[in-house]
């Protein structure tokens, strides 16, 4: 056990899971980098340096530069899952599925279902998501809602280094197509993190802290921004769970109900756009199934409808703060208490 | 003036830094008596109760419940019912201030953190605290079980004792391969241990599987045991609790874990969900199922025990003592009976499986008096 960032966990992972299993590969933009170039080999190891000295480990058979184009190596990394590698996919900025997108959802998620049952994919798609990175509006976004919608994929955004280690082996070794996505702002985070391989299954959510007053949910990067508001609100006396749904699909809607049920306040936060988010997937769903246990209105702490502005001020005021999460926590603890029905 | 007492973060383990109010069991004015129980305690692996250390009224809780603090912060006040608020408004004050201060001096101090040692019988984590040249005490977990069993006993024994904590194989930070997993080889493995230390003899304190290992090394070599302290061991008796074992290896989701670590608890409630992440923890790691099932299939093949160690036991010259809660849910008591006349008992009531958790201090103190502390 040791102190690692987030890049270091998700390149263990790799590291670990390609040492044990042959048949994973590597293969997107620069995740070797350098590529019939002259000069320094693996000087790249990806944009922000997640796969770098993978390619020395494995070679250039298993660790691939691809062209820049999605279209074609997100295809063939679909098509190598079907014939029994297990390719893990580097789709560097989320934002840039539009262009190998049919690959992804008319063909990977379609597999299992179109080949009656017979064929697997074990393809993990890694992908960069999140704003507050300063790379503007075409390379800050959250599209995890966008898979979420897709059945036969299931999407993963994990909330720590330690998160990211367990489910990416657990994701690699999944035989079905998962997105994976790492927040860039995260990369340097750091936290205990075994030095053995681990896996954390999917579909279970992560009790962060347990409190009696209201239950935060918050994805990926908003963790961290709600446990920060549960701090503060701690000393104002309003205690909070925050819930961390791990993955998106499948979810844990099931340990949100019983959180529900125990404090009878929901607070769902997500940097997703507000439209079609998760935050309205979640609120929706415990409407529809908890609504009795409910003593105030559902409130989501998201972004607004734009796209990610490019001006820094304007940047930071886009993304979901512990402060804004602890102005609506306090302002579902003042509504007046509906009467829950018994 | 009236006689003021703080109630602050207590230590509940030499790891433990931290802690929150999970509830508060006593509002202010009311009436406390010297060891009831006033609040919960929640720390990253367990809930606990904490006992007032003095009798008076509950005038302030100072922490909310939710908010984490360093261990030895203020969390309440109890005071005499003559004190006044001016004179809580300024105990509080003082005690802030003083308690920065020597936070501050404190936090070059380095915290108790386990190590790993490479010996022949494999890579071992243990966690020491105590004298260097004091009497050792070795303490030797469960099934399933990690040197963290101890946090609650082990700081009281440290004190006076040179005290190991230790990973068996297949557990916590210690090698997950297990070539032999009888207690013969688990002994062995706790001697290299003791070796790559320099501890020649110990006294011996092992819990429920742990407990069977501890009598095997007084038959393997009974002049490294000093004296052997069995916490609702397993080897003297066939009966073992088989959904336990069977449901702790296969349990991958903390619903399920959880509800199997309840049935180690005379009270459930003690099970939190941090303590059952803490667990999932490690059974998430790679090789560690296959060394559970290695484990049980050894020792608790088909439901039953398959070692019988009351012979070896009768044989240990040293002393010995059993120690049993009686709502052990995974042995039963009964095994208890029948020892030879040496053997001292002690039975517990309200206590489940794991007494050194539940019964921390009476534990220790019984640990120490067999091994010759006061």
């Amino acid at each position: 056990m040791s102190k690692k960032s987030f890049r270091q966990a998700v390149n263990e992972a790799l590291r670990q899971e390609m040492e044990r299993d042959p048949t994973v590969v590597l293969m997107g933009e620069d995740v070797g980098g350098g590529m019939g170039a002259p000069g320094e080999d693996d000087a790249w190891g990806g944009p922000l340096g997640v796969t770098k000295g993978l390619m020395s480990q494995f070679g250039r058979e298993r660790v691939l530069d691809t062209p820049i184009t999605e279209s074609a190596f997100i295809g063939a990394a679909a098509g190598a899952a079907l014939r029994g590698l297990r390719p893990v996919a580097e789709l560097m900025f989320v934002d840039f599925m539009g262009v190998c997108f049919d690959q992804i959802f008319n063909q990977a998620a379609k597999f299992r279902y179109m080949f009656g049952g017979t064929a697997k994919t074990p393809l993990v798609i890694r992908t960069m998501y999140g704003a507050g990175f300063r790379a503007a509006s075409q390379h800050s976004q959250c599209l995890y809602p966008i898979f979420t919608h897709v059945p036969g994929l299931k999407v993963v955004i994990p909330s720590s280094p330690y998160e990211a280690k367990g489910l990416l082996i657990q994701a690699i070794r999944d035989d079905d197509p998962v997105i994976f996505f790492e927040h860039k702002v995260m990369y340097d985070d750091e936290e205990d993190v075994p030095d053995d391989p681990y896996t954390i299954p999917f579909g279970e959510a992560r009790f962060v802290r347990e409190g009696e007053d209201v239950t935060i949910v918050a994805i990926g990067r908003m963790v961290q921004m709600a446990s920060k508001a549960a701090d503060a609100l701690a000393k104002e006396g309003i205690s909070c769970t925050v819930l961390d749904p791990r993955t998106t699909s499948p979810l844990d809607l099931q340990s949100i109900l019983e959180s529900v049920q125990e404090t009878g306040r929901l607070v769902i936060v997500d940097e997703a756009n507000p439209r079609c988010n998760i935050a309205t997937d979640i609120s929706a769903q415990v409407v529809e199934q908890a609504f009795e246990s409910l003593k105030a209105p559902i409130r989501m702490v998201c972004p607004p409808h734009t796209p990610v502005p490019f001006s820094p001020a304007l940047e930071d005021a886009f993304i979901p703060s512990p402060e804004k999460i602890a102005a609506v926590v306090r302002s579902v603890m003042a509504s007046p208490t509906r009467q829950a029905a018994a | 003036m009236a006689k003021i007492t703080a109630l602050t973060m207590p230590k509940f383990g030499l790891a433990m830094t931290e802690g929150m109010v999970a509830a508060w069991h006593k509002q202010p004015g009311e009436t406390v008596r010297q060891g009831e129980e006033i609040a919960d305690i929640e720390t990253s692996k367990i809930t606990s109760a904490y006992e007032s250390p003095a009798a008076g009224v509950l005038r302030r809780q100072v922490l909310a419940p939710g908010e984490m603090v360093p261990v030895g912060a203020l969390i309440g006040v109890i005071a005499e019912p003559e004190a006044t608020e001016a004179e809580i408004d300024a105990f509080i004050a003082e005690f802030l201030a003083k308690f920065e201060a020597e936070r501050t001096e404190a936090e070059t101090e380095a915290t108790a953190n386990p190590e790993r040692v490479e010996t022949p019988a494999g890579l071992v984590q243990y966690l020491a605290a105590g004298p260097a040249d004091a009497p050792a005490i070795v303490f030797i977990h469960g099934f399933g079980g990690d040197l963290n069993n101890w946090m609650f006993l082990q700081p009281l024994l440290a004190e006076r004792f040179r005290t190991v904590a230790l990973d068996l194989p297949g557990h916590g930070g210690s090698t997950k391969a297990l070539k032999q997993a009888d207690p013969a080889a688990l002994a062995r493995f706790v001697l290299a241990t003791m070796d790559a230390l320099g501890i020649g003899a110990a006294h011996v304190v092992g819990h429920s599987m742990g407990g069977a290992v501890a009598i095997a090394i007084a038959q393997e070599a009974s002049d490294r045991a000093l004296s052997l302290s069995l916490i609702s061991p397993a080897g003297l008796g066939s009966d073992i609790n088989a959904d336990f074992i069977r449901g702790f290896i296969e349990a991958k989701r903390a619903r399920q874990l959880a509800a199997v670590l309840q049935s180690l608890f005379a009270d459930p409630a003690l099970v939190g969900r941090e303590m059952v992440e803490n667990v999932l923890r490690f059974k998430r790691l790679d090789g560690v199922e296959a060394a559970l099932r290695t484990l049980a299939d050894a020792h608790f093949p088909d439901g039953r025990q398959a070692f019988a160690l009351r012979e070896a036991l009768a044989r240990f010259p040293g002393p010995v003592q059993v120690i049993w809660g009686v709502q052990d849910q995974i042995i039963p008591p009964a095994h208890a009976e029948g020892l030879a006349e040496a053997v001292r008992v002690h039975r517990f009531e309200n206590v489940g499986h794991m007494a050194h958790m539940e019964r921390a201090t009476e534990v220790a103190r019984l640990i120490a008096e067999l091994a010759g502390g006061r």
